[in-house]
């Protein structure tokens, strides 16, 4: 038999230089926003909830009326149709007024921010909860992360809507009570998602090798396991923030969540109920109508996020 | 299964005995029930009889355990504002909560399994892709507005469909049913609808989720190899995997549905428990909260368990003795 | 059947995957014949196209892949041209395929007898259930399943791997396939078990004169069961031939390599051969020989695109400098 030879011989006769320049080296930032842009219904998303934003922030300097200011409504001017004027003719209601002569746009403004103040507040809030629960127990291990886990999945197996209607009605009204309501329905899938993350992280080998270099527990759960939970984490930020708005709207026009005096989008739904049968769909429709494009939006951006951080779905 | 159902049914006494706790002292912090239940002209030994009546002047344990023990028996007290058992004021309405519940269910499964088994077998298709994209409409609509905008359309504009009420009903086996009568099912449509919304979506993105994942799967190829048709395949083969999560995930979103019923049994006035709760709320009527959140707790464990014994029965696999509850 | 008409004759088989990265030739200008009884073994790398190359033959080949070129006869009949209907007649009634990992291949919740029954009766809708029973507990028996009665009733992970992958074979058998295609089956099972499959797949093969198309990346196993033996390299078939001849005297650099990397007795305690380099990229493959980056014998003339020559009787290689006359 003649021995095949051993040596790993360099090629000799020629090495082909690459024909083809490779493509610049992508960061993971360049790539996700590449492929986020590939997705015309997300980056419509992004540009909405941007707009909404703006005019959640800009809402003083937007409306053409305070509506907050029991000085400047007049209940003459109430339930007017959209595009009627004012008794004075000193003002147009583009979108009609409410029960109250308030106008409708100046209404849905200032109800968006409050809105999105409630959702994104809650949010911020139940992800620092539910994050540092979530790490937590994800490194501590053993009896602390089954303890955890229990109360978070005894909390999960009952609808936010119920906890939170039961919260309210011991806490009473307002904006910080019902941020609470919606941090005690929300930290939880925070926890979850981020102790899923962090006990796959935490089972590789650069965390063991971590360990043995000897690096402390602070630079081990912030350098390491947060960042590499982050994927999972903003897409349910994304998709809890659009739940926290919605779920704030319901409670409102339930009459539970926030007080006539700063009415939020779901209260202004509410308000328009009664007057719903008679025809006067527009104080209902409109503030509705707001609330979902703010919903949608968000969930547009948060879905599309969620296809292309999954690991799963990569091709 | 002996021993899985004795062990279910001891941790589920255990998990109702803290729950009646946590609801009995959160609910006991809701407002003073006295105010709303005694006229303003009342003097003050009036007040302190009605109060003594209703047991009010006890420390808040003594009430508990006379709450417990009276549980045990089946009384859950009676309604401050109806003066009748608080245990058969919502038993009565269960029937018609029940009855929206599984309609929106039901809807949600009929139009969500075929409409996500579309985008899953051909994702990439337009038709697909605009399934897809309605279904985060779906899931961003919020259910009270698509309520109101749907007795607005179909009651007042249209004039279709009734806007409030159950109907008329009659009995099956004993409990009033609405969806037997023409006019029951008029009423029952628009909220069953309404409430089905949500969960279409869900259904859509969970079939549409399994179909892709299983598709990928060898079994389907060598089903393939076998000269199956792609009928049998999808329809037997695909759609029996997929049925086992679809099943228990929707499962467990009964529960969901029923909490969100108090919703749309508010905005189409529909005689269900969730009504009675958010009027109780509001009027302060304590052992009716109680009543409510201790059957939906218990309601929630029997959809468990049955859930997961349906588990069992889809998923071969699975052996109800060796899971963990 | 006329003797001389091969059971299955694939030509300048092209079956490409049009991906958003590009168009992958996953199997490439690929041509064999298959015989009656005869066992022809399929190898190379993963990533070679051998796999494709069986889907191709069932008609099996998911989007964004198709067959763009070449031609198919089995039995003499042309498959590539046929409609879907009548290709799913031939599957698994006349060509019937086992795939490599039995853990995977049956329907977790389906039980056994259903899927057996069920490819029985996607051929024939006349037999009847007691009969199909019996042609079901003949093929489990046939495999050697103990106490078929009672499998049939099982649900596939009652069983072992080994147990699935005979209930799989037993399943390519019930109708009494002309040509059988065996995808890396035993690559996922135990050396015992493997034997014994292997062992049952040859006396299968003489018996009933079913022809064997046996895809493997292990030469050990195909030394002792093929008849024939393919070389696949980056979709390309680089060697074809008698087990033998191809194996005590390999033409293709590539085909030498392999056999230099298989450890064996006589070479106890030399190194093994490593092919150096890296298995190419199906994607953006640069014109020319696909090996040639790792080929010592390769020169400038490499860059061209070799075709298949004929240097022996009965032996075909594609490579511009084969090693002629050279014995291992």
């Amino acid at each position: 038999m003649t021995a095949v030879p051993k040596t790993a011989a360099a090629p000799t006769a020629i090495n082909v230089p690459e024909d083809e320049a490779l493509p610049p080296p992508q960061t993971p930032f360049r790539r996700f926003v590449s492929d986020f842009v590939e997705s015309p219904l997300a980056v419509l998303g992004l540009i909405v909830f941007t707009i909404v934003l703006l005019i959640a922030v800009l809402a003083p300097y937007l409306s053409p009326q305070n509506p907050y200011d029991l000085m400047q409504l007049d209940i003459m001017n109430g339930k007017l149709p959209p595009g009627s004027q004012d008794m004075y003719g000193e003002m147009t209601f583009i979108l009609g007024t409410d029960d109250q002569g308030r106008d409708l746009l100046s209404g849905i403004f200032y109800g968006l921010r409050i809105s999105l103040f409630v959702g994104v507040a809650s949010a911020f809030i139940s992800l620092v909860i539910g994050a540092g629960v979530g790490l937590f127990a994800a490194y501590a291990g053993g009896r602390w992360d089954s303890f955890l886990m229990r109360i978070v999945d005894i909390q999960l197996s009952f609808p936010a809507i119920l906890i939170a209607l039961i919260l309210l009605a011991v806490l009473g009204q307002g904006i910080d009570k019902i941020i609470v309501a919606l941090v005690v329905t929300q930290w939880a899938y925070y926890a979850r998602t981020v102790r899923g993350s962090a006990l796959i992280e935490r089972s590789k080998e650069y965390i063991e090798a971590a360990h043995c270099l000897g690096l402390g527990t602070k630079r081990i759960i912030f350098g390491h396991l947060l960042p590499n939970c982050m994927p999972p984490l903003i897409v349910v930020v994304t998709m809890r923030v659009a739940y926290a708005v919605m779920l704030e709207a319901t409670l409102s026009f339930l009459g539970m969540g926030l007080p006539i005096t700063e009415p939020s989008l779901g209260l202004l739904i509410s308000n328009g109920f009664e007057y719903m049968l008679s025809g006067k769909y527009w104080i209902s429709f409109f503030p509705g109508l707001a609330l979902l494009i703010t919903i949608v939006s968000i969930n547009l951006v948060g879905d599309h996020m969620r296809d292309i951080l999954n690991p799963r779905l990569q091709r | 299964m002996l021993v899985f159902l004795i062990r279910r049914t001891s941790q589920s006494v255990l998990v109702l005995l803290i729950m009646s706790l946590l609801v009995f002292v959160g609910v006991y912090a809701i407002g003073n029930p006295v105010d709303i239940l005694i006229s303003p002209e009342a003097d003050q030994a009036e007040i302190e009889r009605v109060i003594q009546s209703l047991g009010l002047d006890r420390p808040i344990w003594e009430q508990y355990w006379i709450f417990l023990v009276h549980a045990v028996q089946g009384d859950l007290g009676n309604s401050f504002v109806y003066n009748q058992p608080a245990l058969q004021l919502i038993l009565e309405r269960m029937p018609a909560t029940l009855e929206l519940a599984f309609a929106a269910i039901i809807i949600s499964i009929v139009l969500g399994i075929p409409l996500g088994m579309i985008a899953g077998l051909r994702p990439d298709a337009w038709y697909s892709r605009m399934i897809m994209s309605v279904s985060i409409l779906g899931f961003s609509l919020p259910t009270f507005w698509v309520g109101l905008m749907m007795i607005m359309v179909f009651a007042v504009m249209i004039g279709w469909l009734p806007a409030s009420g159950r109907g008329d009903t009659v009995d099956l086996f004993g409990v009033p049913v609405s969806f037997l009568t023409w006019d029951g099912l008029q009423h029952l449509l628009l909220p069953a609808i309404n409430l089905g919304l949500f969960k279409i979506s869900l259904v859509i993105r969970l079939t549409r989720a399994g179909m892709r994942e299983n598709l990928l799967m060898d079994y389907v190829k060598f089903a393939y190899a076998k000269g199956l048709s792609s009928s049998r395949v999808i329809f037997l083969h695909v759609l029996k995997n997929i049925l086992v999560p679809i099943v228990t995930v929707v499962g467990l979103e009964l529960g969901n549905v029923i909490a969100f019923a108090v919703v749309t049994e508010s905005i189409f006035a529909w005689p269900g428990m969730g009504k009675l709760l958010i009027d109780s709320i509001g009027l302060l009527d304590r052992p009716i909260v109680v009543a409510y959140l201790l059957i939906t707790v218990l309601m929630f464990i029997i959809i468990n368990l049955v859930v997961d014994i349906l588990y069992s029965v889809l998923d071969p696999r699975v052996r109800l003795g060796e899971m963990k509850s | 059947m006329n003797q001389q008409t091969p059971t299955l004759k694939v030509e300048n088989l092209r079956t490409h995957f049009f991906t958003k990265m590009g168009v992958v030739k996953a199997v490439d200008d690929v041509s064999f014949t298959v015989g009656r009884g005869e066992v022809l073994g399929l190898v190379g790398e993963s990533g070679s196209g051998k796999s494709v190359t069986g889907f191709s033959v069932l008609g099996l080949v998911d989007p964004p892949g198709r067959i763009v070129e070449g031609s198919i006869a089995f039995n003499g009949q042309e498959l590539t041209s046929l409609p879907e209907k009548r290709w799913r007649d031939i599957r698994g009634s006349k060509i019937a395929m086992i795939f490599q990992d039995p853990m995977m291949t049956l329907n977790p919740v389906l039980r056994i007898d259903t899927q057996m029954i069920e490819a029985i009766r996607a051929h024939d809708s006349s037999i009847s259930k007691e009969e199909g029973y019996q042609r079901c507990r003949d093929a489990l028996g046939q495999v050697g399943i103990p106490s078929p009665e009672e499998r049939l009733k099982s649900y596939p992970h009652q069983f072992s791997g080994g147990m699935r992958q005979r209930v799989a074979i037993a399943i390519a058998l019930l109708n009494k396939p002309d040509l059988i295609i065996a995808d890396e089956p035993t690559t996922a099972l135990d050396v015992t078990i493997q034997a014994q499959i292997l062992y049952e797949a040859q006396k299968l093969c003489r018996e009933t004169g079913t022809a064997l198309i046996w895809i493997t990346h292990d030469l050990t196993v195909v030394a002792g069961l093929a008849d024939r033996i393919c070389v696949m390299y980056a979709g390309k078939l680089v060697e074809q031939g008698h087990i033998d001849d191809v194996l005590d005297a390999p033409l293709h650099p590539y085909t030498r390599g392999l056999i230099g990397s298989v450890p064996s007795r006589n070479k106890r305690g030399a190194a093994l051969y490593q092919i150096p380099g890296m298995t190419p990229s199906l994607i953006k493959l640069p014109p020319g020989c696909a090996f040639r980056d790792r080929c010592e014998r390769a020169q400038a003339k490499c860059r061209e695109e070799p075709v298949i020559t004929h240097p022996e009787p009965d032996r075909a290689v594609r490579c511009f400098f084969p090693h002629l006359g050279e014995s291992l």
